[in-house]
C-alpha cells in the first residue's frame, strides 16, 4: 500500500513539473492579448459598443417606457458608438450598480463605464483604470423631506442617512461627518431604487448622493417631488465622467477627444441641425478641421475623417446633450457651463 | 484491514501481489489514472493563478493584503464593537463577521425552536393545527427567500415614524427606524452576575448528572430542578445584590430625529432574522417530523407499556432516536441558514457579504476581497459541522 502512494506522489510531481514548464514556454506574448490591449479592434471586430451604464438614474441613464435606454451618459455612448462605428445605434447598454461598476470594467464585460463615476486619486491609481475626461462637474448633496422642517445640513445631528455602498458619497458622508462632528446613523443599501425607496418609505430622514442625482431622483417623484427638498450644501467635488481600462491610449484618447468634439462644437456654435451645413460651408479652420474636411485629426487616432462629425450628427453638442437630458429635471448648467461664460467645460483646440 | 466488522460497503482488498509494469495491471492501470487526474487539476489551478497574476500585473491592479491596514473610511450602522470609519479596513471586516454571526447565532436557536414547534404541530392529532403547519410549510418553502426577506423588509418600513411610533409597553417604541427597548446601565456588578449564571449552569448541570448517577446505583429518583434553578437563578440575583444591586434603565427617548438610549433591534436586521427563522423552520419541521415518524409505533406502545407518561416517552424513547435521524440533515440547515444570510445585501444589513463587497469596490482589489467571504464562510461552516459532528457522534447508537 505504502509503495503505492509513493509511486502515485512522484508521478504527480513529475507530471506538475511537465505543466509547469509548458506555459511558461509562451509566457512572453499575452500582452497584446488581453482585452484591454486593443479595444477599438475588439470593438469593431464584434460591431458593437458595449457600454455600462446606470441601472436608472432619469436623465443620466434609464430604460424609457420603450426600455430603451436614455439619458446623458446614455447619448454619450451613442456618440462614441457613432465615431467608432459610424452608427449610434451600435451600442449594447449593461445596467451596473455601484458595486458591480468596476469589476465589470476590469474584467471586460463593458468597453467603457459612462456611469457618473467620480474621478478620484485611489480608483486612477489602483484599479487599473483611466479616466480620460469630466463630462459632468458635480457634487454631494442632501434631500429631506420637506416636512421634516430641515432647511441646512448643518441641523442633520443624528440623523439616519440612507446612502448606496460603494461610492465615494459613502466615505464623503464619513468625512464630512466626522469634520463637523456629527453622530450619523448610515443605512447602507446596495441598489439605488432601494435606497430611494427605504427614504419614501421613511426608513431615512435623509437621502444624500451627488446634486444631480438629487435632482433626478426627486424629478421621477412626479407631483410629489414638492415634498423633497435638496439641501444647499454641497459637500464634496465629484468629477464625473467616462472610465476606460489603462494600457489603451488609443482608446483612452478617442473617448476623451469625443467628449472634447462636443464641447468644441457648442463653442463654435456647431448643434445636430446645423453640422451638415457647417462642414460644408463654414469657413472658420477649427470647424473644418474638427468635421474632418480639412485636415487628418482623425486618422491620427485611427478613425474616418468625420468621427467628430458623426458624433455630432447622433446627439448634438455638449449643451444640446446637456439640455434635452437634464434640463427637464431642472438641473442648472451650473459649473458645466462653457468656460467661455464662466464655466469649466472646456476643450483644448483641435489642431 | 481484516478486521471483521468493517463496513461491507468498502471492497475488500484484494490479496497482495507484486506490482507489474503493465497494463493489464489493474493497480498500474488505477495509478496512471489517478496521477493524470491530479496533474490535470494542478496544470489547471497553478494556470488559472499565474493568468490571474499576470492580467492583475497587465493591468496595473493593486494586488495583496496590504489594504487592510488602511483607514475604511466607511460607515457602519450597526456595530457589537466599537467602529468609526477612522478605523482600519480589518476592522471594518471584523464588524461584517460579528454581524453575520449575530444573524447567524440567533437564527439557527431560534429556526430550531420554531422548526421542532411546527414539525410536532404536524403531526398533532389537532386537525386546525396539523393543517395550519402544514400550510405554512408548504407556503414558505416554495418561496423564494430573497422575496420573503423584501416583503419582511417593506412590511416594516410601512411602521409609523419615530415620532409616531408605536407604544405597546411604556419605554418600548416600535416605529420604522426599529424596535427600540430600554436597557440597564451596564455595570461590574452585572458582568459578576452574568459570570455567577454561567457558573450556576455548570453547577445545575454537573448535580443533574451526580443525581442521575445516584438514580443509577440506589433507583431512588432525585428531583434535580430544585437544585438547579437556586443555582441557575439564585446565584446569579445573590452576586448581583451582593454588589449593591445597581439598577439605573437607560430608556428611549425621542430627542431630534430619533430615539437616543435604549437598545436598537433596526429594521434590516429584524427583518433579516425573521425572513431566515421562518424560511430555514419550513425545513427543520419537515426534519423534524420525519424523525419522529422514523422511530417505530412499537417503541411507543412498548414505552407506553412500561407505564411512561407522554412526556416520558418522547423526552427518553422517542427524542433520542428521532435525534439520530435529524441531527444530520439539521446539520445541512444550520449551514444552509448561514450561507443564506448573504443575503443581507438585498436589504442593506451590514455583514460580511455587503462589507467585503463595498471593501472590494473602493480597493478595487476583487480577488482579495472575495476570497476574505469564502474564507469567513468556510471557517463558520466548518465550525458548525465540526459541533454538530461531535454531537451526532454522542448521540449516535452506540453499538455493543
Amino acid at each position: 500500500m505504502l509503495g503505492t502512494i509513493r509511486a502515485l506522489g512522484a508521478a504527480v510531481l513529475a507530471l506538475a513539473g511537465a505543466a509547469t514548464a509548458l506555459p511558461a514556454a509562451h509566457a512572453q506574448q499575452p500582452a497584446q492579448q488581453s482585452p484591454a490591449a486593443n479595444t477599438v479592434e475588439v470593438i469593431r471586430s464584434r460591431g458593437t459598443l458595449v457600454c455600462g451604464v446606470n441601472t436608472g438614474l432619469a436623465g443620466f441613464g434609464a430604460p424609457d417606457a420603450q426600455g430603451r435606454f436614455q439619458g446623458f451618459d446614455v447619448d454619450y455612448c451613442r456618440a462614441l458608438a457613432a465615431a467608432l462605428l459610424g452608427d449610434a445605434e451600435r451600442v449594447r447598454y449593461v445596467p451596473l450598480t455601484a458595486q458591480q461598476r468596476f469589476t465589470a470594467l476590469q474584467s471586460g464585460e463593458v468597453d467603457v463605464l459612462y456611469r457618473n463615476t467620480t474621478w478620484s486619486f485611489s480608483r486612477d491609481t489602483s484599479l487599473g483604470f483611466d479616466f480620460p475626461a469630466i463630462n459632468f462637474y458635480d457634487g454631494q448633496g442632501f434631500m429631506v423631506k420637506v416636512s421634516t422642517g430641515v432647511q441646512s445640513a448643518s441641523e442633520l445631528q443624528g440623523a439616519t442617512v440612507c446612502v448606496q455602498p460603494g461610492t465615494t458619497t459613502e466615505q464623503n458622508l464619513a468625512d464630512w461627518a466626522r469634520a463637523n462632528n456629527m453622530q450619523i446613523r448610515p443605512v447602507v443599501i446596495e441598489r439605488m431604487e432601494e435606497a430611494v425607496g427605504a427614504y419614501i418609505a421613511g426608513r431615512c430622514d435623509v437621502y444624500t448622493t451627488d446634486v444631480s442625482g438629487l435632482a433626478s431622483t426627486r424629478a421621477a417623484q412626479g407631483p410629489r417631488s414638492e415634498e423633497h427638498r435638496i439641501l444647499p450644501e454641497v459637500i464634496s467635488k465629484e468629477p464625473l465622467g467616462p472610465v476606460v481600462r489603462q494600457g489603451d491610449p488609443r482608446f483612452r484618447d478617442i473617448v476623451a477627444w469625443t467628449h472634447f468634439a462636443l464641447v468644441a462644437a457648442e463653442e463654435l456654435g456647431i448643434t445636430r441641425e446645423n453640422v451638415e451645413r457647417a462642414a460644408q460651408s463654414d469657413p472658420r479652420p477649427e470647424v473644418q478641421r474638427l468635421l474632418g474636411r480639412t485636415g487628418d485629426l482623425g486618422q491620427m487616432v485611427g478613425l474616418p475623417n468625420d468621427w467628430a462629425l458623426r458624433a455630432i450628427k447622433a446627439v448634438g453638442n455638449y449643451g444640446e446633450v446637456f439640455e434635452r437630458n437634464l434640463g427637464p429635471l431642472g438641473i442648472q448648467r451650473g459649473p458645466n457651463r462653457l468656460w467661455t461664460q464662466g464655466g469649466l467645460q472646456y476643450a483644448p483646440p483641435f489642431r | 484491514m481484516s478486521d471483521a466488522t468493517t463496513d461491507p460497503r468498502h471492497f475488500r482488498t484484494p490479496p497482495r501481489r507484486p506490482l507489474r509494469l503493465s497494463w493489464s495491471d489493474e493497480r498500474v492501470r488505477a495509478i496512471v489514472w489517478q496521477v493524470l487526474v491530479v496533474g490535470v487539476v494542478v496544470a489547471v489551478v497553478w494556470w488559472l493563478v499565474r493568468n490571474t497574476a499576470h492580467n492583475l500585473e497587465v493591468r496595473r491592479i493593486a494586488t495583496g493584503f496590504g489594504f487592510l491596514g488602511r483607514e475604511a473610511g466607511l460607515p457602519i450602522g450597526e456595530h457589537l464593537i466599537d467602529y468609526s470609519p477612522t478605523d482600519t479596513y480589518a476592522r471594518a471586516l471584523l464588524v461584517g463577521v460579528l454581524n453575520t454571526l449575530k444573524v447567524a447565532v440567533v437564527g439557527v436557536l431560534l429556526a430550531t425552536i420554531l422548526g421542532t414547534a411546527i414539525g410536532i404541530a404536524r403531526l398533532s392529532r389537532n386537525w386546525l393545527l396539523a393543517r395550519l403547519a402544514s400550510a405554512y410549510v408548504e407556503v414558505i418553502r416554495d418561496l423564494p427567500l430573497l422575496l420573503q426577506l423584501l416583503f419582511w423588509y417593506t412590511i416594516l418600513q410601512g411602521l409609523p415614524g419615530p415620532r409616531q411610533a408605536l407604544n405597546p409597553v411604556d419605554g418600548v417604541y416600535l416605529s420604522n427606524r426599529g424596535l427600540k427597548l430600554p436597557w440597564i446601565e451596564w455595570q461590574g456588578a452585572h458582568t459578576a452576575a452574568l459570570l455567577a449564571l454561567v457558573a450556576g449552569a455548570a453547577g445545575a448541570w454537573l448535580y443533574a448528572r451526580w443525581a442521575r448517577a445516584r438514580q443509577m446505583a440506589d433507583g431512588q429518583p432525585r428531583r434535580a430542578w430544585p437544585a438547579a434553578v437556586l443555582l441557575i437563578l439564585g446565584l446569579p440575583v445573590a452576586v448581583w445584590a451582593a454588589m449593591g444591586a445597581p439598577w439605573t434603565v437607560d430608556r428611549p427617548t425621542l430627542r431630534g430625529f430619533n430615539f437616543v438610549g435604549g437598545v436598537t433591534m433596526s429594521p434590516e436586521y429584524f427583518a433579516l432574522l425573521i425572513g431566515l427563522v421562518t424560511y430555514t423552520a419550513g425545513f427543520i419541521a419537515e426534519i423534524v417530523r420525519a424523525g419522529i415518524l422514523a422511530v417505530n409505533l412499537g417503541q411507543w406502545e412498548a414505552a407506553q407499556a412500561l407505564g411512561l407518561r407522554h412526556g416520558q416517552v418522547l423526552r427518553l424513547i422517542v427524542m433520542p432516536q428521532a435525534l439520530r435521524v435529524i441531527v444530520p440533515p439539521m446539520t445541512s440547515q444550520y449551514l444552509n441558514l448561514t450561507k443564506n444570510s448573504s443575503l443581507a445585501v438585498a436589504i442593506g444589513y451590514q455583514d460580511i457579504v455587503s462589507i467585503a463587497n463595498t471593501t472590494l469596490n473602493q480597493t478595487g482589489q476583487a480577488i482579495e476581497g472575495i476570497a476574505i467571504i469564502m474564507a469567513v464562510y468556510l471557517t463558520i461552516s466548518l465550525s458548525i459541522s465540526a459541533f454538530m459532528n461531535w454531537y451526532n457522534a454522542r448521540i449516535a447508537l452506540v453499538e455493543r
